[in-house]
């Protein structure tokens, strides 16, 4: 059983697989999902490798079947997908026949999809042909008592609406002409209906204003075989004279992509053709139908299985990837390939392998065995649903360094307390509880259901952490007693008010004394006493006060602990000397001047107040444990780290806090500096220390060696540039550890500094809670008659989608973010190297799980 | 009955809206009734410098109280009919979206 502690342990196998049984155990280990191959090829191209053919392969199948998904999806027909249930990766002889099969499927689909491009082609042309036939019929008909057809052709264009320009600049040019007895001719055709003007133009320029066109927009929207786009067209006829302006009109029309059809004159020709065409739409529709119908049939089949088909040709394609990365032997009788493993799966691995070679039908069994290496090996933690959403976090900043500490176990707890501390309120917490909630309640349907939004996936992938500091903060709201900015009296307050009649009605503001009878001098139970929501005159400075020293008081806790851990990473990793001369002097550094802070603020929480039965009382002996000889824990802190001593403003009250304090604050500081030296140079002066005794052993070799002769040469030269090496070695040693050095000692400053954040971001929210309540709720509870009920439901929405987005997510990211960066920085600064890298076992869960995301 | 006149987004906002609604302002109507001293800032005390008298402020907040606790409920009760309407558009277009 692996333990969040620590990485697993890791070691570096080296596995013989003979070549018939090493797709059968690759396919096995890719199920398992516990192995990470290295590339024993780095310097062989991609196009070189042994199996780089069967990728080539998989690559067309793979092709082919995005083709057959983009088909399908065309159609809208829903693609089956069997939950749970996922094919093994098929034997490499059964690839032929999916090949054959994808082939066949795809030419099949093609030829359907060409045939049904040419008969819509076609079925458009007809179509078109339709609308030209009934509209120009309208043309014609305008006048239907002409003789013949060019006559009422004319007759149409004089009477047609006089507005027209070119209507009169053409009817003057006709009647001139007509005395010659010309045969005015036409075309007819269909054009784009947004090229229309341009179209117009064009005409009347090239041909000087000698054509007449008559348009009329075709009101269904055709489609565009090629694209199948929903176009609109119009229909237009030009009519013209003489040949040489056919030909310019034909040009014209060609330019502008229009499509001309052929038009009888006389009436009744246009009626026969008119029913030809529709009888052939009619047939041409029958035909259309029947080749949807084949199309969708080959597709339903094929949307059957394609989901199948795409995770054998997946998972087919990555064994090959992966035996791509493995050596050929000598022989080529069998595969070499090296690989991560973690130490306590050897035998679950050893048993795939072993079903491997049963299923390929080989007689040799693969040989897994261990080596040696001085590389670092990959970190790798076991992590359940719960646990991966903190261990993310952590790796967020970096993964650890192989078997180091690991602080996510710690952070399931830390993470959403210190975010609970910026974010008390019972009310937003129930929120935020009741959403990760419902999130960890719908988890396996909310799963199945793939949502694609980035957004709803870091919520979704965080829900346990969204649960847990939602509960936390429901916690630290009821601390708070902030429950949307307001209190609950549960227990009941300890103060009363004793001012008589006549002083409440003359004061606008009256104080309650702690030490009188004002308090009952029994704390509220449970948290903050409710009657602090309505001190409007020191609510802050009350709450400031404790919530900075809270912030403190947790940081220090926090901090220190991050220092303990570093003692199990000095004890494992065997650095004795870390021990004495990091680990020590530094705990001792933050106790004695932080820790003892912490102290200081203890002993002024219980050793000042009001003495029961004797309030008021003017004994020295009282006074100087009242409230007001309580001195500032922060001007003594400050003293103490000055050497300074303030003079006492107060002749009542003792100097100090407790006998001896003086001395006690100056031993503190002094052996506080103390460490600093030791932290600076212990390090480097134990390892110089060490290496020159290595030297001078070194040196009675060489001695040695010099006295056998024949090989003194040769280790003096070996020796000297080791030598060199060291002294390198040693500044650098140096240099590190006064950054190290320089970055704890003020780094406890600062960082004790920066858990004051806690207290900033939850006043903040508090602060916020109350305006959201103010200036919003508040109004719609003014009303003195009961309308005010309608007014009520309408602001409560307001306030509702205020509370929401600004003061639960907004305020609540700032919380994060902020608990984030004192995780990262404030705390795992102190044990935390994060130098690994992680460990990517194959497995065709996780290729499978990439591709699916990468297409979509 | 096939009115469907809220997106399936919309509706679940309303239900939403309208659970948290009715929780809180039905809480909120007791705390008003039962005369909680920490709503006292959220009452409608127009003429503050009108009453003179003791008994008088202590009756004007008194009526301030039941006013607010009764309106509240009101207001809950609004959201009562707004979550069975979102709920029933809730449900329609749950029912059109499983039919399809």
């Amino acid at each position: 059983m692996g333990s969040l502690f620590r990485s697993e342990e890791m070691t570096l196998c080296q596995l013989f697989l003979q070549s018939e049984a090493a797709y059968a155990c690759v396919s096995e280990l890719g199920e398992l999902g516990l192995v990470q191959f290295r590339d024993l090829n780095p310097d062989v191209n991609a196009f070189q490798r042994k199996f780089v053919n069967e990728v080539r392969r998989c690559d067309e199948m793979e092709r082919k079947l995005r083709y057959l998904e983009k088909e399908i999806r065309r159609d809208g027909i829903p693609m089956l997908e069997i939950p749970g249930e996922c094919p093994e990766a098929p034997q490499p002889r059964e690839m032929i026949d999916l090949e054959a099969t994808f082939e066949k499927l795809e030419n099949e689909l093609r030829e359907v999809n060409q045939n049904a491009e040419a008969l819509k082609r076609n079925y458009l042309e007809l179509t078109e042909l339709k609308h030209i036939l009934r509209k120009t019929q309208v043309f014609f008909d305008e006048h239907e008592g002409g003789a013949n057809t060019t006559e009422s052709m004319t007759r149409a264009l004089i009477s047609d609406d006089p507005n027209r320009h070119i209507g009169h600049v053409q009817l003057g040019l006709r009647d001139k002409q007509e005395s010659l007895e010309f045969l005015p001719c036409f075309v007819a055709g269909v054009i784009l209906r947004e090229r229309i003007p341009a179209f117009e133009r064009m005409l009347w320029r090239a041909c000087r204003g000698n054509v007449f066109l008559r348009q009329a927009e075709i009101d269904t929207p055709l489609e565009d075989p090629s694209s199948s786009d929903q176009v609109y067209k119009s229909v237009f006829i030009i009519f013209f004279q003489g040949d040489q302006l056919k030909t310019r009109v034909k040009k014209i029309c060609e330019g502008f992509r229009a499509t001309l059809y052929p038009c009888p004159e006389a009436p009744a020709d246009r009626r026969e053709m008119a029913m030809g065409v529709m009888t052939r739409i009619e047939d041409l529709n029958t035909v259309l139908g029947q080749t949807q119908d084949h199309r969708h049939r080959v597709l339903v089949a094929a949307a059957k299985n394609i989901k199948n088909w795409f995770v054998k040709v997946r998972k087919i394609k990555a064994i090959y990837h992966t035996l791509n990365l493995f050596n050929l032997d000598v022989t080529q009788k069998c595969l070499i390939a090296e690989c991560w493993v973690p130490a306590l799966d050897l035998e679950t691995i050893q048993l795939a392998l072993r079903r491997g070679t049963e299923r390929s039908g080989s007689s040799v069994p693969p040989i897994l065995n261990r080596m040696e290496t001085l590389e670092d090996p990959p970190t790798y933690n076991r992590n359940n649903k719960f646990t991966s959403a903190f261990q993310n976090l952590i790796y967020a900043y970096g993964v650890a360094t192989y078997r180091e500490v690991n602080p996510a176990p710690y952070t399931i707890i830390t993470f959403p307390f210190l975010f609970a501390v910026m974010f008390g309120d019972l009310g937003h917490g129930a929120l935020m509880a009741a959403f990760g909630f419902w999130m960890c309640y719908k988890e396996k349907p909310l799963q199945a259901k793939k949502i694609d939004s980035e957004i709803w996936n870091i919520f979704f992938g965080g829900r346990y952490i969204i649960l847990l500091m939602g509960l936390f903060s429901m916690y630290t709201g009821i601390i708070y007693n902030d429950i949307f900015s307001k209190s609950l009296n549960i227990f009941g307050s300890s103060w009363r008010t004793n001012y008589n009649e006549s002083t409440l009605q003359s004061n606008k503001l009256l104080q309650l004394n702690p030490d009188s009878d004002d308090y009952l001098q029994t704390p509220y139970p449970f948290g903050i006493d409710p009657v602090w929501q309505l001190a409007e005159a020191n609510k802050i400075i009350f709450m400031n006060a404790y919530k900075m020293k809270i912030s403190i008081i947790i940081g220090v806790f926090h901090m220190l602990f991050g220092v303990s851990l570093s003692l199990w990473n000095h004890i494992y990793f065997k650095r004795r000397i870390s021990i004495y001369v990091e680990f020590i002097p530094q705990i001792m550094f933050l106790t004695l001047l932080f820790f003892y802070m912490v102290l200081l603020m203890f002993i002024k929480w219980t050793s000042y107040g009001p003495t029961p039965g004797s309030f008021g009382s003017n004994d020295p002996e009282i006074v100087k444990t009242s409230a007001y000889c309580a001195p500032s824990i922060l001007i003594t802190f400050i003293n103490m780290m000055l050497f300074k001593h303030d003079a006492n403003t107060r002749p009542v009250c003792d100097d100090v806090m407790y006998a001896g304090q003086m001395g006690l604050q100056k031993f503190f500081v002094i052996v506080a500096l103390m460490c600093v030296p030791v932290m600076l140079f212990g390090k480097p002066y134990f390892i110089m220390k060490e290496q020159k005794q290595r030297a001078r052993q070194g040196h009675v070799a060489v001695e040695g060696a010099a006295e056998n002769g024949a090989a003194a040469g040769a280790a003096a030269g070996a020796a000297a540039p080791a030598h060199a090496q060291h002294d390198e070695d040693i500044t650098e040693v140096f240099i590190h550890q006064g950054i190290h050095t320089i970055e704890y000692v003020l780094g406890s400053v600062s960082h004790t500094a920066s858990y004051l954040r806690l207290w900033a971001l939850s006043l903040a929210h508090a602060q916020l809670a109350e305006v959201a309540w103010n200036m919003l709720l508040r109004k719609g509870l003014m009303s003195t008659d009961f309308q005010g009920g309608i007014f009520l439901y309408v602001v409560f929405a307001g306030w509702a989608a205020i509370s929401v987005s600004i003061l639960v997510l907004m305020e609540g990211l700032s919380a994060f973010l902020h608990t984030l960066r004192l995780h990262w920085v404030e705390f795992q600064s102190k044990f935390y190297a994060g130098e690994g890298y992680l460990f990517q076992p194959f497995s065709f869960e996780v290729i499978l799980d990439s591709a699916g995301q990468s297409e979509e | 009955m096939a009115c469907k006149f809220c997106g399936p987004k919309l509706s679940l906002c309303g239900l939403v809206l309208s659970v948290w609604g009715i929780i809180q302002l039905t809480l909120m109507g007791v705390f008003y009734y039962i005369r909680a001293v920490a709503l006292l800032e959220d009452l409608p005390l127009e003429s503050e410098t009108g009453h003179h008298t003791i008994e008088g402020f202590i009756a004007t907040v008194e009526a301030g109280y039941t006013q607010n606790a009764y309106n509240c409920w009101i207001a809950a009760l609004l959201y009562v009919i707004t979550l069975v309407v979102s709920g029933h558009q809730f449900w329609m277009n749950n029912r059109s979206s499983v039919s399809m």
